[in-house]
C-alpha cells in the first residue's frame, strides 16, 4: 500500500487483522521478543559500522519463515550502506 | 485400521466440542464405529452437546483408577448403535489423569473402534498434554479472529513438537457477509497465515445453537452447518469433497449481481 493509499483510503478491518497477525506470528514462532530484536539490531549496527558507513535509520531486520519446506525461520537484514570505509 | 484424532484449538469457545460431536456423529452415520472421549476433566460438556448427560454412571477417571471396566463407562448414543461417549469427570481436576494413562485407554479402544475422537480442553497445560498423548492426527478448530488464529498457530507448533504431523484445519463460524465487507478474515487469509491443510469451513449458523439446545448434533441435516460438518467427515475418511459455496445470496441478489456486470 502506497503512501497515498495509507492517507486517503481507510484500511478495512480484515486487512488490519491480517497484517497484525502476520507480524505477531513471526515473533511468536521465533520466540524472539521485540526487545531481543532491538538488541540484535544494535549489535549488527555496531559490527557493520566497523567496516562501512551505514544508515542506522534505514536498517531493517526481520525473522521470516523460509519458503523452502522443512527449513526453519531465517533472519533477514536489510542494511543500507552510505559509504565503504577507506582503508587507512 | 483405527485412527485417533484429537480436536483442539488452544483458545476456548471456538467450537471444539461442537465439532467433536458433529464429526463423531457424522462418522457413525457413515457406518463407522466411533468413540468420543471428553478429556476436559472438571468441565465436562460433550455429554450435554450429545444429549447423553442423564446416562452417565462412570467416567474417564473411574476407568483410569480402575473403579470400572472401560465398557461400563462408555455410553451408547441415542440414535447410532456404533457411536459411544466416554465422559469426563465433573468433580475432579486435570491432574487425575496422566498422558501415559490416557494413551493406555486409547490403545485399548483402538482394538474395537474405527475412529477415536478426543475432545481437548482449551489451553496448553496438562489437559492438552493428556488429549494429544495417544493421537495420530489432529483437527484444529479456529474462528476467523486474531486471538483464535494466534492460539491455533501456537497449537500447531506444539503438536509438531509432539510428533503429530497430520494436522488439518477447521475454520468455524465464518460469516460471508462480513468477509465480503472486508470486516472478517476470509478462508484464504486464514490458510495463508497458518499454512496447514484445510479440512472444512463451517458457517456461523443459528441451527448450531438450536441443535445444542436439543442435544442432537445437526451433522447431515439440511442446514449449511450440517452440510459443512458432513463434508468434514467425508474428508476425514479420505474422500475428496469440494468445498461448499457458503454464499447465501438470495435469488434476487444474484439477479442484481448479473445486471451489475
Amino acid at each position: 500500500m502506497g503512501l497515498f493509499d495509507s492517507f486517503f483510503k481507510k484500511k478495512n478491518s480484515a486487512d488490519e487483522a491480517r497484517d497484525r497477525l502476520k507480524l505477531l506470528l513471526v515473533s511468536d514462532r521465533s520466540n524472539c521478543s521485540p526487545e531481543t530484536m532491538e538488541l540484535i539490531k544494535n549489535d549488527i549496527i555496531k559490527v557493520i559500522s566497523k567496516y562501512m558507513e551505514i544508515d542506522p535509520q534505514g536498517l531493517d531486520i526481520q525473522i521470516t519463515q523460509n519458503d523452502e519446506e522443512h527449513s526453519g525461520p531465517a533472519l533477514f537484514a536489510n542494511i543500507p550502506i552510505r559509504e565503504m570505509k577507506k582503508k587507512k | 485400521m483405527s485412527e485417533v484424532i484429537v480436536i483442539t484449538s488452544g483458545k476456548g469457545g471456538v467450537g471444539k466440542t461442537t465439532t467433536t460431536a458433529n464429526v463423531g456423529t457424522g462418522l457413525a452415520k457413515e457406518g463407522k464405529k466411533v468413540v468420543l472421549i471428553d478429556t476436559d476433566i472438571g468441565l465436562r460438556n460433550l455429554d450435554v452437546v450429545m444429549g447423553l448427560e442423564n446416562r452417565i454412571v462412570y467416567n474417564l477417571v473411574d476407568v483410569v483408577e480402575g473403579n470400572c471396566r472401560i465398557k461400563q463407562a462408555m455410553i451408547k448414543d441415542k440414535k447410532y448403535p456404533d457411536l459411544y461417549l466416554l465422559p469426563s469427570a465433573q468433580t475432579r481436576d486435570k491432574s487425575s489423569v496422566s498422558p501415559e494413562q490416557m494413551k493406555k485407554v486409547v490403545d485399548e479402544l483402538k482394538e474395537e473402534f474405527d475412529y477415536i475422537l478426543l475432545d481437548c480442553p482449551a489451553g496448553i497445560e496438562q489437559g492438552f498434554q493428556n488429549a494429544i498423548a495417544g493421537a495420530d492426527r489432529a483437527l484444529i478448530v479456529t474462528t476467523p479472529e486474531v486471538s483464535a488464529i494466534r492460539d491455533a498457530d501456537r497449537i500447531i507448533g506444539l503438536l509438531e513438537a509432539n510428533d503429530i504431523h497430520k494436522i488439518d484445519l477447521v475454520i468455524n463460524r465464518i460469516r460471508m457477509d462480513m468477509v465480503k465487507r472486508g470486516d472478517m478474515l476470509s478462508k484464504d487469509d486464514v490458510l495463508d497465515i497458518l499454512a496447514i491443510d484445510l479440512i472444512g469451513v463451517v458457517p456461523d449458523d443459528e441451527n448450531i445453537v438450536v441443535s445444542t439446545n436439543q442435544g442432537e448434533p445437526l451433522v447431515g441435516s439440511d442446514s449449511m452447518a450440517g452440510k459443512a460438518y458432513m463434508n468434514i467427515c467425508k474428508r476425514v475418511m479420505g474422500q475428496e469433497v469440494p468445498f461448499l459455496d457458503l454464499d447465501t445470496k438470495s435469488f434476487f441478489e444474484k439477479l442484481a449481481g448479473i445486471f451489475k456486470k
